[in-house]
């Protein structure tokens, strides 16, 4: 299976999802500068975290108009597994791929710690290892991760089960206290109707190596390893 | 050539961290009487020329689809039309332009 | 516009002296343009030129065996550290733009650093801080705080290079003027090393990134002022950072290097294109021309003089091989970056600009470089010294509620926690961090290898206010300490030295004292200086700053996957607490004296550097026997806060401990709060602790059993005087760990 890391310029997440791609999953990987207008080969598409383009204006708010998204788009159409991690979920927010948009925290300063997060839909691609309600520990590291959508879209991710993670105390319960940012219901991560995009404010493949003292994130690779 | 100043803000109803700061800091200056702060962001564009309602249609484009997220936030904006060419370049004469600008539309 | 004439009242606007214009007459043979004049004024200040601290900066050891590149060749001395790998590493300021505007003044800092470590061909992998504020209670010092805290933030974070450790102190010494100290380590293949030195006649001198303009002009000067009232209304001498271009010059300076291309590269930085140019011909023994109307600018109507002096940030100037400008142009413009020719190399040894054809300045690059003055300052014992030696303890009554005091130091904002501080840091970024910041070192495994770097950043200016040699020797000697503590080798060293006014005798004093400490030091653990920086004029109304040498300290970590490194908290139930060292009566310069009595006074602690090197070798010797659990330094603070934080200072909700102390001889103050150097609190099980005994008594360090780690108090006993603390262990974290929050929500 091979995956394809899209590297928008002030993407700076791209070598560490590369890393855990190649080295910890041992598959093929490949960069992909936002300046392409061909995807042919991949089976799985990875946005990753950083400032692409400085965070000016809004996150993600240039990135989105690179060439490469309009291909994303195409492959997200077509059913193919497409991961947005940070700054890659703020870029699917504006692209549209996603719907709702990030605000800043709600204490107006970047956050980096270790959250804990409830699994809300164990059933779509990117989750199929997981079962429901289990509590995983991971990075975030974000200044705008408070997730804003309007209410008629809240309850349609809701009915839908598109909330895919939610902020949540280590032993599962999804309190205010435990929500770092603000979110609109504690949400750290939806995906779209189909289940084949999906966007998360933690870092999984900060959490996928022993020496780094958490493995969580594995669950996340691995699960898209079943697919095929 | 034309100036256009586009200001964009949070929608209404949709918090705003920042403004609640900036109206709790102003409550610790003494400045009590505000009652609601909202930040926002205020973006100057140049623009080759074009006719008003043309120009208009074009800066209103921009903010639907780059400048603002419709999502979260509402925009406005207002065009200038300029005649003397000798301070385009220089953005500290432009602002300084505005101001007048300001305080002329208020009379 | 038409140039002013060259008058005294101009020469001295520069910040130039009678016989340093005489020595300008000299060097050029007539009298100099304009521009020249400022291009002097700005290549001749002590920020760039070092020319009070030169002489005695000769004093630091800057060879030893795994040194290849030795301090003030380059930008930053390279250290070998196996596998063709190298580390660089060094140490900036950004003092004063930070305590007039205190977000971009600390985002700039931390920009700066960063191009002087990936312009010499490494990849930056960690930053480190190191911060001083006056006291949080003053509205000023808490807005610094946030400010500072958010531009670094903001920097390091868009740049994706993780800060993993630094650390806060806040005293009255700094109130006014803030220390912003930011340190960058990078790393890089040994064959990779990019040098800084012009060469190669005819070929081309580029330019890369953001365009030229008036901002910071004339910062390194304002950067040799002290800081006075009209400071705050110098706020456009302050430049704006732009950490998304200066990402775009890191990848694309990298992937330029390894096509064999730059010839030489540098940095922009204080003094701009004038010190750059002049930098990089005298290293290289040539001579540089440039057309400076083909910089690209920001602004219209400037000056070849301003455009010379600028200091808008994110700006290189590289030398690349003839014949390559379409490779290299290729490659920028994939980067988005603006590239433009604007000379060349000759070989006449001079930096000549042109205007239009015209020569607006034409100087010989050494005289610029190597020959400005350098000064030889008096100096003087400081009068204050008289009395604050005499410190006697007999005078100092003994307190009576050590629960309360234990409180109150653990809620001082300089012994707090700093989680408030490093949660802005993003310090998992390049996932190599293995410990985060919050235990002794910082440690960054190396991909690809079975190393891992061991990184700290240490100083305590109270210390060198009372003896400047004994805290040199301290800040050194600790830095290596958290190194050990962490299983690591310590390496060398790169030093910050924030001193006042150097004109002034007894601030020259306590700057020579200092380094003649630290050197020393650096001599016993064979850690050589591999660069820095010196900061003077650290002075605000109220007068100087503490001296305050700042250490910035890398050790090695060889076998990652043998032994994973230590970190300082306590970590199972049953464990054996014990002491590594000797506790003397030392309470000059603690904290506890100062947070308790009010008073800055005596002596800092007396190291023993033979000692100090004995315990060291005896913990990383027990560390590599693979019997330790925690290691934590004990430092600020003394025994008591050593041993809460090790309760209290790992992820999750802590460990308790049983801990029983007994010496009768020490005043229990000195034994609980009393900061002797030369000890470290370490855990293991039982079973170890023969085998533990045994390499302590090989070296000769006492070692002492305080205690065992368990239940959910934090238990302190004295037998002897009836002594007893007995906290909840959450209780004790939520002190610590929220203090400085409490402080800000004032």
């Amino acid at each position: 299976m091979k995956f394809g890391v899209i590297v928008f310029p002030g993407s700076n997440c791209d070598h560490d999802c590369y890393h855990v791609i190649r080295h910890v999953m041992g598959m093929p990987v490949e960069f992909v500068w936002h300046k392409e207008t061909h995807l042919s080969g991949f089976d799985c598409l990875i946005l990753p975290g950083g400032f692409s383009y400085g965070d000016y204006l809004r996150t993600g708010a240039i990135a989105r108009f690179s060439p490469v998204m309009r291909a994303v788009e195409d492959f997200a159409e077509a059913g193919g597994p497409v991961l947005g991690i940070c700054n890659g979920f703020q870029i699917l927010l504006e692209a549209g791929l996603l719907p709702g948009a990030m605000l800043r925290n709600r204490s107006l300063s970047f956050i980096c710690q270790d959250v804990y997060l409830c699994l809300e839909n164990p059933h779509i691609p990117f989750t199929l290892l997981g079962h429901s309600s289990q509590v995983l520990r991971m990075p975030i590291a974000h200044g705008e991760g408070n997730y804003y959508a309007d209410p008629q879209t809240l309850a349609e991710l809701e009915a839908n089960g598109q909330v895919v993670f939610r902020y949540c105390t280590a032993e599962g319960e999804k309190t205010d206290g435990a929500n770092p940012n603000g979110s609109l219901h504690h949400i750290a991560g939806i995906c779209n109707r189909e289940g084949n995009v999906l966007g998360i404010m933690p870092h999984p493949e900060r959490c996928c190596e022993g020496i780094l003292g958490n493995e969580d994130g594995k669950l996340i690779f691995e699960s898209i390893l079943l697919t095929r | 050539m034309a100036r256009a100043k586009v200001y964009v803000t949070l929608k209404a109803g949709i918090l705003d961290p920042q403004g609640k700061a900036v109206k709790g800091g102003l409550e610790a200056l003494g400045f009590s009487e505000v009652e609601d702060v909202r930040v926002g962001k205020y973006i100057e564009l140049r623009v080759a020329d074009g006719s008003e309602e043309n120009l208009k249609a074009r800066i209103d484009e921009m903010c639907q689809r780059l400048l603002a997220n419709p999502v979260i936030e509402d925009f406005l904006s207002e065009i200038v039309q300029e005649a003397s060419s000798e301070e385009d370049s220089d953005p500290s004469k432009f602002r300084r332009k505005l101001d007048l600008d300001h305080k002329i539309n208020r009379k | 516009m038409q140039e002013p004439p060259i008058t005294p009242e101009l020469v001295a606007r520069h910040g130039l002296t009678e016989e340093e214009y005489d020595r300008i007459l000299k060097a050029l043979g007539r009298e100099p343009t304009f521009t020249e004049l400022g291009i002097f004024s700005a290549s001749w200040n002590e920020h760039c030129s070092y020319k009070s601290s030169k002489p005695v900066l000769k004093l630091f050891p800057t060879s030893g065996e795994d040194i290849l590149i030795e301090a003030g060749e380059e930008n930053a001395g390279v250290v070998d550290i196996g596998d063709g790998l190298v580390v660089c590493f060094k140490v900036e300021s950004h003092n004063h733009p930070s305590a007039v505007e205190p977000f971009q003044g600390a985002a700039t800092g931390v920009g700066g650093i960063l191009r002087d470590i990936f312009t010499m061909g490494a990849r930056p992998i960690a930053l480190l801080d190191s911060l001083r504020f006056g006291p949080l209670t003053e509205p000023r010092n808490r807005y610094l705080l946030h400010g500072v805290v958010s531009g670094i933030s903001f920097y390091g974070n868009c740049m994706g290079v993780p800060t993993v450790g630094g650390e806060v102190y806040f005293d009255e010494a700094y109130q006014g003027n803030p220390l912003v100290n930011v340190l960058c380590v990078g790393i890089a293949r040994r064959k990779e090393i990019v040098r800084a030195r012009a060469s190669g006649t005819g070929n081309p001198v580029y330019y890369v990134g953001s365009a030229t303009g008036r901002d910071g002009l004339g910062g390194a000067s304002f950067a040799s002022r002290e800081l006075t009232e009209e400071s705050e209304r110098d706020r456009p001498a302050v430049q704006v950072g732009d950490p998304f271009t200066e990402k775009l010059l890191l990848e694309a300076c990298l992937e330029l290097f390894k096509t064999g291309h730059v010839v030489a590269i540098q940095d922009m930085g204080a003094a701009g294109l004038t010190c750059s140019t002049a930098e990089m011909a005298a290293r290289g023994g040539c001579g540089i021309e440039i057309d400076v109307e083909k910089v690209p600018r920001r602004e219209p109507g400037m000056i070849p003089y301003e455009v010379l002096l600028s200091e808008s940030q994110e700006r290189m100037l590289l030398v690349i091989q003839r014949g390559r400008e379409e490779a290299v142009e290729t490659i920028l413009r994939r980067w988005d970056l603006h590239a433009v020719a604007i000379g060349r190399v000759t070989d006449d040894g001079l930096v000549r600009v042109k205007d239009c054809g015209r020569v607006v300045a034409e100087i010989p690059a050494r005289a610029l470089v190597d020959e400005a003055p350098v000064y030889v300052r008096e100096e003087r014992e400081p009068p204050y010294l008289r009395e604050t030696r005499n410190l006697d303890l007999r005078c100092l009554e003994e307190p009576q509620d050590y629960q309360g005091i234990l409180i109150r130091l653990l809620s001082s904002p300089t012994l707090a926690s700093k989680q408030w501080v490093f949660r802005q840091y993003d310090h998992m970024v390049r996932t190599n961090t293995v410990v985060l910041p919050g235990s002794d070192a910082g440690v960054v495994r190396i991909k690809g290898t079975d190393k891992a770097l061991a990184l700290t950043i240490d100083g305590n200016g109270r210390y060198s206010y009372l003896d400047p040699y004994e805290g040199g020797k301290i800040a050194v000697a600790e830095a290596a300490r958290n190194l050990v503590c962490s299983g690591a080798r310590p390496l060398a060293i790169t030093n910050c030295l924030n001193f006042g006014n150097p004109e002034k005798p007894e601030i020259f004093w306590q700057f020579r004292r200092c380094v003649e400490g630290m050197a020393e030091a650096c001599r016993r653990f064979n850690t050589p200086v591999t660069g820095g920086n010196v900061s003077f004029y650290n002075e605000g109304p109220e007068g100087a700053v503490y001296p305050t040498p700042v250490v910035g300290m890398v050790g090695l970590i060889e076998e990652l996957g043998r032994m994973a490194p230590i970190t300082a908290w306590f970590k199972n139930e049953g464990d054996l607490i014990i002491l590594l060292g000797e506790t003397q009566e030392a309470l000059g310069g603690s904290e506890y004296l100062k947070e308790i009595h009010g008073r800055v006074a005596g002596l800092p602690p007396q190291l023993d550097l033979e000692r100090e090197a004995s315990l060291q070798q005896a913990c990383l010797e027990a560390i590599r026997a693979g019997i330790i659990h925690s290691a934590h330094d004990c430092s600020e603070g003394g025994l008591a806060i050593a041993l809460a934080e090790c309760c209290i200072c790992g992820p999750g909700h802590g460990r308790g401990a049983h801990i029983d102390l007994f010496a009768p001889e020490i005043r229990t103050d000195a034994l609980l709060f009393g900061e002797s150097p030369s000890r470290i609190v370490l855990s293991l099980e039982a079973q170890h602790l023969p085998q533990l005994k045994g390499i302590a008594e090989g070296r000769g360090i006492p070692l002492s059993l305080l205690g065992q780690v368990g239940g959910d108090h934090f238990s302190l006993e004295m037998s002897a005087s009836g002594l007893y603390i007995h906290l909840p262990i959450s209780e004790l974290k939520g002190i610590w760990s929220g203090a400085i929050e409490r402080c800000l929500r004032i």
